[in-house]
């Protein structure tokens, strides 16, 4: 792009709020990026094409994973990617348009689910039209969420965030423990949860097969992704806006701003419980274990790494949090791909570093390192190189001369990982060449600590990484992915 | 028909007076220790107007030092040193690892946010309680570690218990065990050094003025980088108190103890105005007692959708909570 020019000089303070400034202009130097490379090229398309035709590439890829995935890949890939999608669409609308933080989200979903449960299976003998038992489930969730947030409306926001927080807790512990007797029968069937739930019927189209559940889902999350895109661009969306730039200038315009925010928190909220039902279906049971915080901790890492108030943005995190997770899943059918995965991921974070030569030095330091520490530790004494690496195909022989395995020494995992962690705070907290110096046994460490315990525990490590994403995305790109920075104007 | 209500005044009649100060006895023990932690997040809410959601992590932690220092010196059934020194340096240790793990959130998750958007810093907190959290569970394995101080200079084979919960004195033949004793002066005699803290020295002084306006502190030469790392230092080390204190007192320690405590304890410095010292007292004690009595009356799967009832409650009466000043929003 030759015509570049008309992009004013870099600010010398780029995370100052700048003064006298427009929105145009403070964004300038991030547009600056982007211009150049192959990136650049793609991401200005992107941006330039209407979000119809964005929508339609999109569906347009997805309706052809049947014919390339197997059955497992397409419900664990396929299948749980637009429904997190379509549920994040849905948190999106309340946290990042309304910015309210509404931490019982999951509740709503799991209230989805048991209302569909009890109104569509053998728990109670009830067996409603599945449209109609669906409809149920989205007032129920949607009246609740209205006499939650009516709870804590005249407050600020952050109470709103303690109260649901504590309602995901209580509905947990109410579906789980108290299970109170109505009609005979254990309401929400305590641990057990409520089983043999109907499949979702339309009309007299019953469906069965993950295919049929996906292209649902499928069409599911086109709708409300079209209605939100036009959510967004109504008054309301920019009522919405306006409220979480700034709840008092809102509502010196006269906006009403608890009706506003109850208003997207109703809509969050049914949301959640039409996700529920069809949850619900394709499980054919419901168990309160499903809707715990890890649930909530997924969705909000994936509408924060696509960008909060982007909708492309959570397509993006739904993608990309859902397939790290299923890989690094542990029945995941690819054990191999996640050791890929990890050091593609680390590789890939390294050529980040400018300028390329520091680049350089840290990748060769860590190898020469790696050899070094693996030489004396292993001339120390024979059992600190003695394990085994799991499932690393190629890579085996590789690793094993280059990280250190200790067999029998209890606490190696404890203390290695804690002198990561505290590696990573040390490293992030000084700059210039101490902090290249710093790298090598840094990232040394984090192979350790990949290959002695986080590969023999990978449910737990997916949750911690996620945890880690979320502090590390608000110190990088509090913005997420695709979102685009909010700049502070005065 | 079958009324629920019928089977809980049953209950009451059963249970009777001495049930009733049997329950009011573990509300006020269990209350206090929400009280210490609800403590951490008031004055953090205080001077940052930050929900620090890992500050029940930082509870549980503290719980782990104290467990893995008693473990060091032999454990409970043969501890290598007499038991009052032990107890107190699990104290310390607990209290000061806990206290700089909390400065050093502070200064990696929540400083560089500053400035930033209201839900950004918040959802750091987010990301530290999970990741903290998840990390004791990747090393534990999920196992819950017992603290085992009914044992403590005591002996099992005979059922002769420690010291620790030996009767200190006993009211209508209920006893108050010394466990009990210990927990409640112990939280008691914090708090008022928090109160002396916080209205008597040069930090308290500064710690109010930064609440009260964290620029207009800053002119005034107050390095309020420092105050705040204070206030986290503080609130950590309560907390690790109370989670010591859990240990000693009920035993288990697991990773997912600092989410519930936390949440309760939230709940406790919500219900009694989060900002306000003396509201986080009261409501740690009107929650551990309502915990209590919906335990022993209604059923313990019951108590934390009674706990949630209070929260509610309190939520439309008095939203700013029962100590809450009225926000005043100044533009």
């Amino acid at each position: 792009m030759p015509d570049r020019t008309d992009l004013p000089a870099p600010d010398a303070a780029p995370d100052a709020p700048r003064i006298g400034v427009d929105d145009w202009v403070a964004q300038a130097e991030e547009r600056r990026e982007r211009g150049r490379g192959v990136s650049g090229f793609l991401g200005r398309g992107w941006e330039s094409s209407p979000a119809s035709a964005k929508l339609l590439v999109l569906v347009g890829l997805a309706s052809t994973l049947p014919f390339w995935l197997n059955e497992g890949d397409l419900f664990s890939y396929g299948l749980y990617t637009l429904l997190y999608a379509t549920l994040a669409l849905g948190l999106n609308i309340v946290v990042g348009f309304a910015g309210l933080l509404d931490l019982g989200y999951v509740a709503f979903y799991g209230l989805g689910a048991y209302t569909y449960a009890l109104l569509s299976s053998e728990h109670y003998g009830i067996h409603w039209p599945t449209p109609a038992a669906m409809a149920a489930a989205m007032a129920v969730a949607a009246a609740v969420g209205l006499a939650l947030g009516f709870t804590s409306r005249r407050l600020l926001g952050d109470y709103l965030a303690i109260v649901t927080l504590f309602f995901g807790q209580a509905f947990v512990a109410f579906a789980n423990n108290a299970n109170p007797k109505v009609a005979g029968e254990g309401l929400t069937g305590g641990s057990n949860g409520i089983a043999n739930v109907d499949s979702l019927s339309f009309f007299g189209y019953e469906l069965h097969t993950t295919e049929q559940y996906f292209y649902l889902l499928l069409i599911v999350f086109t709708l409300a992704a079209s209605a939100l895109f036009f959510l967004n661009q109504s008054r309301t969306g920019r009522a919405w806006r306006a409220l979480r730039e700034d709840p008092l200038a809102a509502e010196a315009m006269s906006m009403p701003v608890n009706r506003l925010k109850l208003l997207a928190f109703m809509f969050g909220a049914a949301t959640a419980g039409l996700m529920g039902t069809i949850f619900a279906s394709i499980q054919t049971a419901v168990v309160a274990g499903n809707f715990d915080t890890s649930l909530l901790i997924t969705l909000y890492a994936i509408v924060i790494l696509g960008g909060l108030g982007s909708i492309s943005g959570v397509i993006v995190g739904a993608i990309v949090i859902n397939v790290t997770f299923e890989f690094l899943a542990p029945s995941s059918g690819h054990p191999e791909l996640k050791r890929w995965l990890f050091y593609g991921v680390i590789i890939l974070l390294l050529t980040r570093i400018r300028p390329w030569w520091r680049a350089a030095a840290v990748f060769v330091g860590t190898i020469a390192f790696g050899f070094a520490v693996h030489a004396i530790a292993h001339a120390i004494d024979p059992s600190w190189t003695s394990g085994h690496v799991v499932d690393a195909g190629r890579l085996a022989g590789a690793i094993e001369a280059w990280v250190i395995l200790p067999t029998g020494k209890a606490k190696f995992d404890t203390v290695v990982y804690i002198g990561l962690v505290a590696a990573i705070i040390v490293v992030t907290q000084v700059r210039g060449w101490w902090r290249t110096i710093g790298m090598i046994p840094t990232l040394y460490l984090v192979a350790v600590v990949w290959e002695n315990v986080l590969v023999e525990q990978p449910a737990v490590t997916r949750l911690i990484l996620f945890g880690a994403l979320l502090i590390a995305l608000m110190m990088a790109r509090p913005q997420g992915l695709l979102g685009t920075a909010r700049v502070e104007i005065v | 028909m079958h009324l629920p209500l019928l089977d809980i005044i049953d209950t009451i009649r059963t249970l009777g007076w001495g049930g009733a100060f049997e329950l009011a006895r573990n509300g006020i023990v269990l209350g206090s220790l929400y009280a210490l932690i609800a403590l951490g997040y008031t004055l953090v809410y205080g001077i940052l107007k930050l929900l620090n959601f890992a500050h029940g992590d930082i509870y549980m932690i503290g719980a782990f030092i104290g467990f893995g220092v008693l473990s060091a010196f032999g454990g409970a059934g043969n501890p290598s040193i007499a038991i009052l020194p032990l107890v107190i340096l699990m104290f310390l240790a607990a209290m000061l690892g806990s206290g700089l793990l909390g400065v050093v959130i502070e200064r990696f998750a929540y400083r560089p946010l500053r400035n930033a958007p209201r839900i950004a810093p918040l959802i750091s907190a987010l990301g530290v309680s999970f990741f903290l959290q998840n990390s004791v569970l990747l090393l534990t394995g999920g196992q819950r570690y017992n603290y085992g101080t009914f044992e403590l200079g005591g002996d099992l084979s005979t059922a002769t218990p420690g010291p620790l919960f030996r009767p200190a004195f006993t009211v209508d033949q209920r006893p108050v065990t010394w466990v009990q004793v210990l927990v409640v002066g112990t939280s008691l005699g914090l708090m008022v050094a928090l109160t002396l803290v916080v209205s008597r020295t040069r930090l308290g002084k500064a710690m109010r003025a930064t609440a009260f306006d964290r620029e207009a502190a800053s002119m005034m030469g107050i390095d309020t980088d420092r105050v705040i790392a204070s206030t986290f230092f503080i609130g950590s080390v309560l907390a690790a108190a109370a989670g010591v204190m859990f240990g000693l007192y009920i035993g288990e320690t697991y990773h997912f103890m600092g989410f519930l405590a936390g949440l309760k304890a939230f709940t406790a410095a919500v219900v009694g105005g989060i900002g306000s010292i003396p509201g986080a007292m009261v409501g740690g004690l009107l929650i551990g007692l309502t915990e209590a009595y919906a335990t022993g009356y209604i059923g313990g799967q019951w108590s934390d959708v009674a706990v949630f009832g209070i929260l509610i409650l309190v939520m439309l009466v008095r939203p700013n909570g029962l100590f809450g000043a009225r926000a005043i929003q100044k533009v």
